[in-house]
């Protein structure tokens, strides 16, 4: 089924985005939220459980101290008020990957609330408001066989990892973002992208979306341009990249504008987004009747943490963002312009470690924000999912500091890092990239040149040194390229005096 | 059923567990023997009884074996070790059938023990079997069992209350000489009130719950089923205390409350004030139990008892706060027995969905009164009910534990009647469901402040000649005042009747007496 779509700046022309963003997080706690289950990604199926994460009759939970903890940090870090006492709550609905056939989660005590996290799009700053950060389990992992969907309606048969059940997960809910208009889906984008820097700083979570590790939910409505009614919004579930929440967002505002605009209403349900297209598709309609009929788990006893506890964990939290990056830009010595193309990228992170690597900030931010950026647009998938690691840009970066590569030959070496053919040593040996700097086979091709081009040759004799060009660029071409420019210049100049 | 007794006091099977165990520690007994006679009265009296639904012969004579082991080896043994114990079917136990006594966990054997089962066996009590019960703990009758009701040992014609039937009778029987029962609304106590024996509700977070299948997590307790007081204390001892695996679990330092019970016993209450509840008794109670009931009262003032009548005007709404909170609890809990991955799996015919499996069992898996409380229970908790009803009990719930704080200001412990009647006739209360809620109107006060309550027997009612209990009530933590006060009144008691309650029971069978070896008591 195709929908109709109103292009994307008629539709800004004519209304208002709303939106709101729900992420999971999982925590990377050593233990399940309620069990000593490890929560390692890749297991066997089924092999880290144990009766209270597969609801077995009978079986209780324990709360994860540290889970609790992590909950904490990262509400103090969205600068958000934390619950003096607060408990978790059932959340109860049929699924079979559900073990107990309800979730313990959070209702309307969550564990903090009221925060706000500011991003940055284009160089200016929105405050996104943070409506409630919570404290829940993971499902297990459905997988259905057969049947054309890979949903359970028309599956042959379907099976269940409860690895995943039980693991630790915040979520946390934004208050409607408004006033955005166009840059609405940036804003989005920012925010996911900014929260992810931000819970990789405290070190909590993988936050890798390709994993699941975050996965992101978008809420968006539209309403007629200057209304201060909110309109009828739809769920985007599972929005699983940057890349995917900007365009999940761009879409559901194209599709329901052209609805509105054709005097129809907008369902309230739950979309699913299409990577490969772009695009959404109906899922289940929800209405507010969907009946979970909370009530505080009588299992486990309140979560009640201390004033000091919270202070304490205050005090420890990691310098802001937003201070972070004025001191990184500082360290690094960016113009205020690089700074914001290395966040406009999601750089930041990548660069840190690049540097840390070992390689001069300036080289990090070229290889990351020009060279990998586009590499990663071409290819349709996140920088941080390219196949590359920040130490192996460093040391990629040292071959051309060492004189080996040049960057032509650089991006020969990406090439061979990125296609998988190892670490840059092995890929400068196995392709024979490195750059020639016996002085000899330079010496010998320098000859050449000088003997095809007698006239360039005698222009340089007579003091115009700027003449060189040509003839090193004969030569870069009689070696392949596989010379190093400013040596090649040297020698010329030399034999030429 | 032949009326050919065992010969009472000769047997092994009469002793108490403290007796047994003083036995053991003596070497004139066995725990192989005292076993096998438990296994060949069960034998001989279950099929008229049904206090069992798995009877564990061979597990249960090899624990017994290896407790004799570690006797004759020299090695420490607990105060109850080679003592054998029947356990309710709602608690996990490893490599044993839990059915909960419903059809839609037939079959399904946990991989796990339960943290009391656990500590049964660290303590060396053979596992006789596991007992019957109203499915999933619902019922004052154990007529909901999917599995046929447990009959009355005092007459067979008549319940053995519920849900812990099988237990009570099990050990009212002489089938156990201890069981384990678990207590919502009053499933240890009432039956103990209907069968003569002794039943003990803990503090909540007194005894672990972890491996516990639970009805209604907030109510919930595991407790002792004994035929003493002293048993019941000693029992405690072994299963109670902190365990981090149950959340609501208290980390407290009990004292011994077998100690308490010895003290008890001794039978001077001088300086203990009791609380007569006004809301329970009087009308709705049975002449011959608020006789019964008073004389025992009397029996307290004689032992130097101060007693007081207090007031607890918040009682009246207990049952109906109960009957939505306890609801709500179980059609949460239950809602895992999906088919899915354990128990009974219904396939529809044609080509069904993941949830036509899961209607199709449940609905052929779970019994009448369960699907009466898991559609209770789902309509309390719906949005738009929930604050006036779950949310409405929980604030009475608030209430009661408030009535409980005043009267124990008055009093140290607190005393009922354990329940209105004494045992009715099978089949009488079936088909009306409140009049069998009306049952527990006495116990479930103390399920919703988390107190602690023992119920014991106090005499036959003259009208009908069978057991009445008689209930004690403490604050939370306190349950060592039960203990003494019930060794007490159980001492005065025994003294009139010239000895155990259970002595007056009929005989049951033509089981061969085994005799205590050497002849000592
Ligand atoms: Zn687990």
């Amino acid at each position: 089924m195709t929908e109709t779509l109103m292009p994307y700046d008629d539709a800004i022309a004519a209304f208002d985005p709303a939106m709101g963003l729900e992420v999971h997080v999982e925590l990377s706690t050593n233990t399940k939220m309620f069990c000593g289950c490890s929560v390692e990604f890749g297991a066997e199926p089924n092999t880290q459980t144990c009766p209270t994460c597969l609801g077995l009759p009978g079986s209780l939970p324990v709360i994860n101290g540290k889970a609790v903890e992590s909950a904490i940090r990262i509400g103090l870090a969205l600068n958000c008020e934390i619950a003096e006492w607060c408990r978790m709550a059932r959340k109860n609905y049929f699924y079979p990957d559900m073990p107990k056939n309800f979730q313990t989660s959070q209702y309307d005590e969550p564990i903090a609330f009221d925060g706000y996290l500011d991003v940055e799009v284009d160089g200016e700053t929105y405050r996104v408001e943070i409506e409630r950060a919570h404290m829940e389990e993971d499902t297990g992992k459905s997988l259905h066989v057969g049947g054309a969907t890979g949903r359970i309606q028309g599956a042959d048969y379907s099976l269940v990892d409860y690895n995943r059940a039980g693991i630790p997960l915040i979520e946390i809910v934004t208050r409607p973002i408004l006033g955005a208009g166009e840059k609405a889906p940036a804003v989005a984008r920012a925010y996911v992208a900014t929260l992810r820097d931000l819970l990789l700083g405290l070190d909590v979570s993988d936050v890798r979306m390709e994993q699941g590790s975050m996965r992101c939910d978008v809420n968006l409505s539209l309403a007629p341009k200057g209304s201060d009614e909110l309109g009828t919004r739809t769920e985007t579930k599972n929005v699983n990249s940057l890349r995917s929440v900007e365009r999940a967002a761009r879409f559901e505002v194209s599709r329901q504008a052209a609805l509105l605009q054709a005097g129809e209403s907008i369902l309230q349900e739950t979309r699913h987004f299409h990577e490969d297209t772009g695009s959404t598709t109906s899922g289940r309609e929800k209405s507010d009747a969907d009946d979970y009929r909370y009530f505080p788990e009588p299992d486990l006893v309140p979560v009640a943490p201390s004033r000091e506890w919270v202070a304490e964990l205050k005090a420890a939290l990691p310098v802001p963002l937003r201070e972070q990056r004025a001191q990184l830009q500082a360290d690094w010595g960016f113009t205020d312009l690089e700074m914001r193309d290395v966040v406009a990228a999601e750089a930041v992170g990548l660069i840190a470690e690049t540097v840390a690597a070992g390689a001069p900030p300036q080289a990090a931010r070229k290889w990351w924000v020009a060279e990998l950026t586009r590499r990663a647009n071409e290819d349709g998938v996140e920088l941080t999912e390219l196949p590359i690691t920040p130490a192996q840009v460093a040391a990629i970066q040292a071959l051309v500091d060492a004189g080996t590569l040049n960057d032509k030959l650089a991006r020969q070496v990406f090439d061979g890092v990125l296609a998988g053919e190892g670490e840059p040593d092995a890929v400068v040996a196995a392709r024979g990239l490195a750059v020639v700097s016996d002085d000899g086979a330079l010496g010998e091709a320098i000859d050449r040149a000088i003997e095809a081009n007698p006239d360039v040759a005698e222009k340089i004799r007579d003091g115009k040194h700027a003449a060189a060009g040509a003839l090193i660029g004969a030569v870069m071409k009689d070696m392949k390229g596989q010379a190093d420019a400013g040596r090649v210049r040297e020698l010329i100049l030399e034999k030429l005096a | 059923m032949t009326e050919q007794g065992k010969e009472r006091g000769t047997s092994l099977l009469d002793k108490s567990a403290a007796e047994l165990a003083d036995l053991l520690a003596a070497g004139e007994t066995t725990s192989v023997a005292i076993t096998q006679a438990c296994l060949d009265r069960i034998a001989a009296v279950d099929t008229d009884i049904h206090a069992f639904l798995h009877v564990d012969a061979e597990g249960a004579l090899a624990q017994a074996a290896a407790s004799d082991a570690r006797r004759s080896a020299g090695e420490p043994a607990s105060p109850l070790d080679g003592v054998p114990i029947a356990v309710k079917d709602v608690l996990a136990t490893e490599g044993l059938p839990t059915t909960c006594g419903s059809k839609i966990l037939e079959g399904w054997i946990p991989p796990y023990d339960a943290t009391v089962v656990e500590r049964l066996k660290d303590a060396g009590l053979p596992i006789l079997g596991k007992t019957n019960m109203d499915e999933f703990a619902m019922g004052s009758s154990t007529e909901h069992s999917a599995y046929g009701p447990t009959h009355n040992p005092w007459d067979l014609d008549r319940i053995p209350g519920g849900s812990g039937g099988g237990s009570a009778a099990a050990v009212a029987a002489f089938e156990a000489p201890l069981a384990i029962g678990t207590d919502t609304g009053g499933s240890i106590r009432q039956p103990g009130a209907v069968t003569g024996t002794v039943g003990l509700k803990p503090t909540y977070g007194g005894i672990s719950r972890y491996g516990l299948v639970a009805m209604a997590n907030s109510l919930d307790q595991v407790g002792p089923v004994t035929r003493t007081v002293l048993d019941s204390a000693l029992l405690h001892d072994v299963i109670g205390g902190h365990d981090p695996r149950d959340s609501t679990s208290i980390d407290h330092p009990w004292a011994s409350f077998a100690e308490a019970a010895r003290t008890g016993a001794a039978g001077d209450l001088s300086g203990v004030r009791v609380g007569v509840i006004t809301e329970l008794g009087g009308e709705g109670y049975q002449a011959g139990v608020q006789q019964r009931f008073d004389e025992s009262v009397a029996l307290l003032v004689k032992a130097g008892a101060e007693v007081v009548e207090v007031s607890c005007p918040n009682f009246v709404h207990a049952l109906a706060a109960y009957y939505l909170i306890m609801p709500s609890e179980a059609s949460s809990n239950l809602a895992r027995f999906d088919a899915m991955r354990y128990g009974l799996r219904v396939l529809p015919d044609g080509d069904p969905s993941a949830e036509d499996v899961m209607r199709a069992s449940r609905d052929a898996g779970f019994g009448d009164e369960v699907k009466r409380r898991i559609i209770l229970g789902t309509y309390a908790l719906s949005s738009g009910y929930y604050d006036a009803y779950y949310g409405q009990a929980q604030k009475i719930r608030t209430l009661i534990s408030r009535d409980f704080e005043a009267a124990f200001e008055k009093a140290d412990v607190l005393v009922s009647p354990t329940a209105p009647t004494t045992a009715f006739k099978l089949g009488e209360k079936l088909d009306d469901p409140v009049s069998m809620y009306l049952n527990d109107i006495a116990t479930i006060p103390a399920n919703l402040a988390g107190v602690p309550g023992l119920s014991l027997p106090a005499g036959l009612a003259p009208e009908d000649g069978l057991p009445v209990g008689f209930q004690i009530l403490a604050p939370a933590l306190a349950d060592d005042r039960l203990y003494r006060v019930g060794a007490a009144l159980e001492a005065l008691l025994e003294a009139e009747w010239g000895g155990p309650l259970l002595d007056q029971a009929p005989s049951l069978s033509d089981v061969e007496p085994v005799e205590t070896p050497g002849g000592a008591a």
